[in-house]
């Protein structure tokens, strides 16, 4: 849940990169760090192994700028894709804001985003969220691959619901910020609508 | 939902950093975090500016979910105070009020018994002010007096954000 200081005029949110292993979360982050200018980011911390797999988490504040006099901040985390770290996925789900959900979209991996998706939904669910009420959008990312599922079958699979969605490469950057930019908006709106 | 949203209010703000400030003092600490349990930091004293305190806070966090999440496994509700020690200094944290962590650093001016002492004393003060403040947003919440900075928001003040 957003935490906002009336002292300090700040309101903080957190946003979750979730997806299936590999499939680019920490490449959306570490995009967004490259891009930003170096007052308006924190360090970027990796919670990696030493092959560079998210062990636990990707951590990356970022402080966009004010918004009615207050300054606002974004806390982006990515969860470990990998199936077997689901005790930490949940952990780092605690008081989310809003999830960006990579999908690979890879035709092999397919079967991994749809796997993902539900555990997604299923921890949601034990933190006391609904994927369906909550600020959410997709990435299908990769999708300078060769072997790509065209985007309106990942949309068929994996947004149901017609969330904003978007293409992306997160190695060259393409839909990074689109991503990142929806995310913000639909919790800012959010929180406009919860007052 | 679990966790409502935390909003802090200057009154309280001032009565935290009030309480911290003596502990600091009393406990001959170097310096004195409070964090959300979502890592979000809320306010600190002492030398934070030797500090990425915002980094600090996120990882303080997820040490605190991760050993929550050990504490469930083995059947326990969650374990209060964790305790780090280093060559120089240490890292006392702990839980207050179920909702914030109140992370302490202190080197050998001091030691683990006066800090675990008067980190007890602090928690129960800090304990009332967090009651008090969630009481306070749920009457504000109830009457809708509430001066929310972005209920005026528009598709603008975000486009800006990103420009």
């Amino acid at each position: 849940m957003s935490f906002i200081n009336y002292a300090s005029r700040e309101i903080n949110c957190k946003i979750v990169y979730y997806g299936p292993g590999l499939c680019g979360k920490t490449t959306n982050l570490q995009y967004v760090y490259q891009k930003t200018a170096a007052d308006a980011k924190g360090k970027m911390i990796s919670l990696a192994t030493e092959t560079e797999r998210t062990l636990f988490f990707d951590f990356l504040p970022l402080a966009l700028g004010e918004i009615r006099g207050f300054k606002t901040r974004f806390h982006l985390y990515t969860v470990p894709g990998q199936v077997f770290y689901d005790a930490s996925r949940k952990l780092i789900l605690k008081g989310v804001d809003g999830v960006v959900f990579v999908a690979d979209s890879q035709e092999e991996r397919m079967d991994a985003n749809i796997e993902s998706v539900e555990n997604l939904r299923i921890n949601l669910i034990e933190q006391g969220y609904d994927l369906d009420k909550i600020p959410y959008v997709v990435q299908y990312n990769k999708r300078d691959l060769p072997n790509v599922v065209s985007v309106d079958e990942l949309r068929r699979e994996l947004n149901p619901t017609g969330v904003p969605d978007f293409e992306a490469c997160a190695t060259t950057g393409e839909g990074v910020f689109e991503t990142l930019k929806a995310i913000a908006k639909l919790i800012l709106f959010d929180l406009k609508k919860g007052k | 939902m679990s966790n409502p949203q935390l909003i802090m209010y200057d009154e309280e703000f001032k009565q935290i950093n009030v309480v911290l400030d003596k502990l600091l003092r009393e406990a001959n600490a170097k310096v004195i975090f409070l964090v959300d349990k979502n890592g979000q930091l809320i306010t600190g004293c002492g030398e934070t500016e030797r500090f990425d305190t915002t980094s600090l806070a996120s990882l303080t966090a997820g040490n605190i979910a991760a050993t929550g999440g050990l504490a469930k496994l083995i059947g326990e509700k969650e374990f209060s105070i964790l305790f780090h020690e280093g060559e120089k200094d240490n890292l006392h944290i702990s839980i207050v009020a179920g909702r914030v962590i109140l992370v302490v650093l202190f080197d050998t001016r001091s030691s683990l018994g006066l800090v675990r002492l008067r980190v007890k004393k602090a928690s129960e003060e800090l304990t009332a002010i967090f009651t008090r403040l969630l009481e306070k947003s749920e009457e504000k919440e109830k009457t809708g007096d509430s001066e929310f900075p972005f209920a005026e928001i528009t598709d603008d003040d975000i486009d800006n954000l990103f420009s």
